[in-house]
């Protein structure tokens, strides 16, 4: 399958059909593909922008949106100070601009297919995006695996997909949602006011029926390490623990 | 195409010369790996030499520690588009692993295998004749376990993920046998300078 999906990835250009704020940091970016691809949720593209000069930068986005037959495709980037690709997305880029793409891209970090087991999933921050796209899919799809998601985010402003997660969370019986934030208290009764750990992570997978089969998590790397450590805790095999870091 | 409005931050003309095609450069040295970060005591750690299914020879930490010391200071390419010039290694040559095992003509074909259960495949011509080594030290110190520690490959002018984390061993092979990235659409042989990124770049 994936090696099918990497011969097709070719460079196309993709019409900004949409912009949306939102998190303080982080916008959504509605793609228009001009060739439309067959994706699995966990997948990212390659995006690059080129100078008048020739000059070309290049950054992995994760795909935000579930697989549909849509020929538009959500990505999710958070501005970081002093970047040189993602401010460009949040200062410069507008509707109608055209973007160099190539994807689909990935081919370990991905949704597992109607599946037994249920799955923990660990995001932090802009982390959520392929999370995000696999929770969508298992909206869309029907697919019936229990899902629990822990996401760390700041602050409840900062939480990305807050009000769509907590509408997921109320219509789907079958998936649990906790958040952590690290820099305010939380107000819901059942999410945390602190960094992820292992007892964390733990309660979180015990809100699953039974254990979780498999675990993805993604972040930066130092999130990663300290959320993989208490996933492996739990007694799950590293090759079912599958990670995502976004560098850093 | 150019993009309406993007200059880009562009580095200078001396410099732009060491960086491949669509990449570009960072000075902290940024981690990705698919799995969690494999815990490899120095105790437990052996170093297998395979042709085909057969082993050759076996390190353990002490008896790989013996073998002749090589450094080098190379630029890297990562395929997620950062590069990070003169990074300063030290380790056991491919060559010097080969010699020691008294293997002179292996197979035209290696895969790396990892602790992790992950492998990467790298032609004979790529690993010797000073070209790789199994790198244990960065910037004069043990590796950190992030960056592959205790030990690493370090094939360093191909894409990055060939320099495959956590090494447990080398196995030669007759033929170009894809590993686990170039299976999941990753280029097979991965030249920065060619943009071999993934299948069929
Ligand atoms: C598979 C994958 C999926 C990803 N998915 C997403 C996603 O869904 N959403 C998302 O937001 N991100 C995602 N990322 C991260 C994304 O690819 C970029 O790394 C991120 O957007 C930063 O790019 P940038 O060009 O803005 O910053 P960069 O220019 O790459 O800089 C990153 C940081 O380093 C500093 N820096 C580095 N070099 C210099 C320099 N020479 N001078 C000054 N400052 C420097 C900058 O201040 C900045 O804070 C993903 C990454 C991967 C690998």
């Amino acid at each position: 399958m994936t090696e099918a999906i990497a011969a097709t990835a070719r460079w196309q250009s993709c019409a900004i059909v949409e912009i949306a704020t939102r998190t303080p940091a982080i916008k959504s970016f509605f793609l228009r593909l001009s060739e439309t691809f067959d994706y699995t949720a966990g997948q990212h593209v390659d995006v690059r922008l080129t100078a008048p000069n020739g000059y070309t930068a290049m950054r992995s986005y994760s795909i935000a949106s579930a697989p549909s037959d849509s020929n538009v495709i959500e990505l999710a980037i958070e501005r970081l100070a002093d970047g040189e690709v993602s401010p460009f997305f949040h200062d410069v880029a507008r509707i109608g601009d055209m973007i160099e793409l190539r994807g689909p891209l990935g081919g370990h970090f991905l949704w597992p297919g109607p599946t037994a087991n249920p799955l923990l999933l660990i995001g932090a921050g802009s982390g959520v995006v392929p999370l995000m796209a696999m929770i969508r899919h298992r909206k869309a799809s029907g697919e019936p695996v229990p899902v629990a998601l822990l996401l760390s985010s700041r602050t409840w402003g900062d939480v990305l997909f807050r009000d769509e997660l907590l509408e997921l969370e109320r219509s789907l019986p079958d998936l649990a949602l906790a958040l952590a934030l690290t820099r305010e208290p939380a107000t819901r009764r059942d999410d945390f006011s602190r960094r992820i750990d292992s007892a964390m992570v733990a309660g979180v997978a015990a809100r699953l029926p039974v254990p979780p089969g498999c675990a993805f998590v993604c972040g930066s790397n130092a999130f990663v390490d300290i959320a993989t450590d208490a996933v492996l805790a739990l007694g799950l095999k590293a090759m079912a623990i599958k990670t995502e870091r976004y560098g850093a | 195409m150019v993009t309406r409005g993007f200059t880009g931050r562009q580095s200078g003309s001396e410099l732009s010369e060491r960086i491949p095609p669509g990449q570009h450069l960072v000075d902290n040295f940024p981690v990705l790996t698919a799995g969690p970060t494999p815990r490899i005591e120095p105790a437990d750690w052996t170093f297998t030499l395979k042709v085909g299914t057969r082993p050759v020879k076996a390190w353990n930490w002490s008896e790989f520690n013996a073998l002749p010391r090589t450094r080098m200071t190379r630029d890297i390419h990562c395929v997620t588009s950062w590069s990070k010039l003169n990074t300063a290694w030290e380790g056991v040559a491919i060559d010097d692993i080969l010699a020691d095992a008294g293997l002179s003509a292996p197979t035209p074909f290696a895969l790396a295998h990892c602790y992790d259960g992950y492998s990467t495949n790298v032609p004979l011509a790529d690993l010797a004749t000073g070209k790789a080594m199994v790198a244990l030290n960065y910037e004069g110190q043990p590796l950190p376990r992030d960056h592959g520690g205790p030990a690493r490959l370090l094939v360093p002018h191909l894409y990055f993920w060939k320099s495959a984390k956590w090494v447990s061993g080398l196995q030669f092979t007759e033929r170009d046998e894809a590993g686990f990235w170039e299976l999941r659409g990753y280029h097979k042989y991965g030249d920065p300078w060619r943009e071999q990124r993934y299948k069929n770049d």
